[in-house]
């Protein structure tokens, strides 16, 4: 190898009735990465002459991997029904050509690196498609659950309470202190927010009527539903993967016990008895929050704020907030454990489905949410 | 229904006929045949990937074929109901590569597992029965053990003492050598052996531990490329004159199982920029 080696570089040179193709420099296989990009960027868009010459005089040296590259565009041309002459290629170039022309013209038709539009369709259509499918198996998945669920009270002695009762611990008593700081900070956060506007006004008797309604009929399901999803849908998602890779669930089947039965529905009935509850101590939790900012910001003394509470939040409120819990439990629980399922048989993939599991229920209950809202304000509630 | 190709053989518990199964576009049994005998020891023995643990899926009915069927005791397990093949597994035990305890149970509370969800016994009989079962594979001892805390041929041991738990007709093993000292995989070998002799059992293993499926199986079957290849005694596919059989019971590197997987020509890849 010579010193100075120059990187391989090919020109376009237009002529009227073709195109010439220059080629110089080094073509091995150390020197031509760049020349490849420039000859798979001409080939997507410039060429369209009907005849391409092949100028190889100024190449200094040409080994296999420079000689299978020049082929492959030649190829290309060829496909598209492109004349092609090399001209300039001293012995050893030619004999270099012909050694793998033969190996490279077997092969199918070469195809062109896809541009960044075409990867992009590409991918938005795979993840499309998965996502669909997604859809249509987590649809199946809630079909299976509520068929497993029907099994259940028609035979209520095979109903696995001990599995529940533990779930309830699990998910819902032992959740209760984060519940509770999370939504008592919420009331504090919303509090001082409406207490400077409100102060504005005079109107700092209303930051009752405000924390009340916000806490009960939203705040509180949607705090409680987040930190849910979080803690327990998450781990539903690692338990039953887990399960799946030392083939727990395999076992069981083979057993003839229903994954369904003895694995999601336990976790579902808690977490749809336990989220009511645990919404209720938020909105406490919340109010007293607020409570205790408004008497430090307003100097509404807690005896008021009782009273005005007791006034305007009518009961309605606190229903419609804990009528959300059982169906953003069934969401959290349904997702964490289909998502579980899903884990295939390598450790990796928990991670990953765990992750998607969160993301996927905390999009679900706000959706879910968002969904209630309407249909509260149609109704008038 | 489909119609029987022939009725069913009593002699065989286990018949398969034409079986085709794919995973995607990807043929993994093509045309099966094959019948395991009642009360033997019968093996199936192939590559890596060839498709020997689908076949025990599918004869546990976790799988559907394609086409083709499995009759089991005369059951055709492909047509079987949810209901109905429920009531066929808890004849069927297995035992899976990794014991596939459940983690959160004691060994006691594993074994008596099946027994106080699928029948109505007495607490005391299932602590009869379990510790029985215990004891036939010489765990009585560690009942009060957890999963976590047994080496992994006690779990599978273990595991084997719930696979018997409800005395099932037969018994599938997953690669049961796989992974153990010499020690625990000639303890599993004579309870294989011992469990299918003294229960009436027919016991149906997938393994590539040549030697060790040598000593205990009646009869051996040789799966490649989704086809039986040969099958016969032991000491029949030790002098099989198929070359495949050879390079599998003599674990040659080289032979009709190539050593490389197929690719493009060896050359022109390293060319490739």
């Amino acid at each position: 190898m010579s010193n100075n080696n120059k990187m391989a570089e090919v020109e376009l040179v237009s002529q009227p009735d073709h195109a010439v193709l220059a080629c110089m420099g080094t073509w091995t296989l150390n020197h031509i990465a760049a020349a490849a990009r420039t000859l798979n960027s001409l080939f997507s868009r410039r060429i369209q002459a009907a005849r391409i010459v092949l100028d190889l005089s100024a190449v200094s040296e040409l080994d296999s991997a420079g000689a299978i590259l020049l082929l492959k565009y030649i190829n290309i041309a060829k496909d598209r029904s492109c004349e092609v002459d090399i001209i300039g290629a001293n012995s050893n170039h030619q004999r270099m050509l012909e050694m793998y022309k033969d190996q490279a013209l077997h092969k199918k038709p070469e195809t062109l690196e896809e541009g960044l539009l075409t990867r992009t369709l590409i991918r938005t259509g795979k993840t499309t498609v998965f996502a669909l499918h997604d859809i249509v198996e987590f649809i199946a998945f809630l079909g299976e659950s509520i068929s497993a669920f029907a099994y259940y009270l028609l035979h209520p002695s095979s109903i696995r309470i001990g599995a529940i009762v533990k779930n309830i611990e699990e998910a819902g008593i032992r959740a209760l202190p984060i519940i509770a700081l999370t939504s008592f900070l919420i009331g504090v956060v919303i509090a001082y927010q409406s207490a400077v506007q409100l102060e504005k006004f005079g109107a700092n008797i209303f930051i009752v009527d405000m924390i009340g309604i916000s806490v009960t009929r939203e705040l509180g399901p949607l705090i409680t539903a987040i930190v849910v999803a979080g803690r327990s849908g998450s781990s539903y998602t690692a338990q039953i993967g887990v399960m799946k890779i030392t083939e727990e669930i395999d076992a069981m089947k083979t057993m003839s016990f229903d994954p369904y039965r003895f694995l999601v529905l336990p976790r579902m009935i808690a977490l749809m008895i336990a989220m009511p509850l645990m919404i209720f101590l938020a909105d406490i939790m919340g109010i007293i929050g607020g409570m205790l900012i408004s008497s430090l910001q307003l100097n509404l003394s807690f005896t008021e704020f009782a009273n005005r509470l007791q006034n305007v939040l009518a009961t309605k409120h606190l229903w419609v907030g804990i009528a959300k819990g059982p169906f953003f439990a069934w969401l959290i629980a349904a997702v964490g454990c289909f998502r579980g399922f899903q884990v295939s048989y390598n450790t990796e993939s928990i991670g990953r489905y765990t992750t998607i599991s969160v993301v996927n229920s905390i999009f679900l209950v706000i959706a879910c949410d968002a969904g209630f809202s309407i249909i509260f304000t149609e109704l008038d509630i | 229904m489909d119609p029987l190709t022939e009725k069913p053989d009593p002699e065989f518990l286990v018949q398969i006929r034409n079986l085709n199964y794919r995973i995607g576009n990807r043929a993994i049994h093509k045309d099966i045949n094959l019948d395991i005998p009642r009360g033997k020891v019968t093996t199936i023995m192939g590559p890596s990937g060839c498709g020997k643990t689908t076949l025990l899926r599918l004869i546990g009915g976790q799988a559907r074929a394609h086409s083709g069927q499995i009759l089991v005791d005369g059951i055709n397990v492909g047509r079987l109901d949810l209901n109905g093949l429920f009531t066929l597994r808890k004849r069927m035990g297995m035992m899976f590569q990794s014991g596939a305890l459940f983690t959160d149970l004691s060994v006691f509370d594993n074994i008596a597992f099946p027994l106080r969800e699928h029948t109505t016994l007495s607490e005391s009989m299932v602590r009869h029965i379990v510790l029985m079962k215990l004891q036939a594979v010489g765990l009585r001892g560690a009942r009060e053990l957890f999963p976590a805390e047994l080496s992994g041929g006690m779990a599978r041991r273990v595991a084997l003492a719930r696979a018997i738990a409800l005395d099932p007709m037969m018994i599938m093993y997953d690669e049961p050598f796989t992974g153990q000292d010499p020690i625990t995989v000639g303890i599993i070998m004579q309870l294989i052996r011992l469990l299918n002799d003294t229960l009436g059992l027919t016991s149906i293993i997938v393994s590539h531990d040549v030697q060790e499926v040598c000593t205990i199986s009646d009869q051996l079957f040789m799966l490649s490329d989704g086809k039986v290849i040969s099958h016969g005694s032991p000491d029949q596919m030790k002098r099989s004159d198929s070359e495949a059989v050879q390079q599998f019971m003599h674990a040659f590197p080289d032979g009709p199982v190539a050593f490389h997987y197929p690719a493009a020509d060896y050359f022109e890849d390293l060319m490739q920029t």
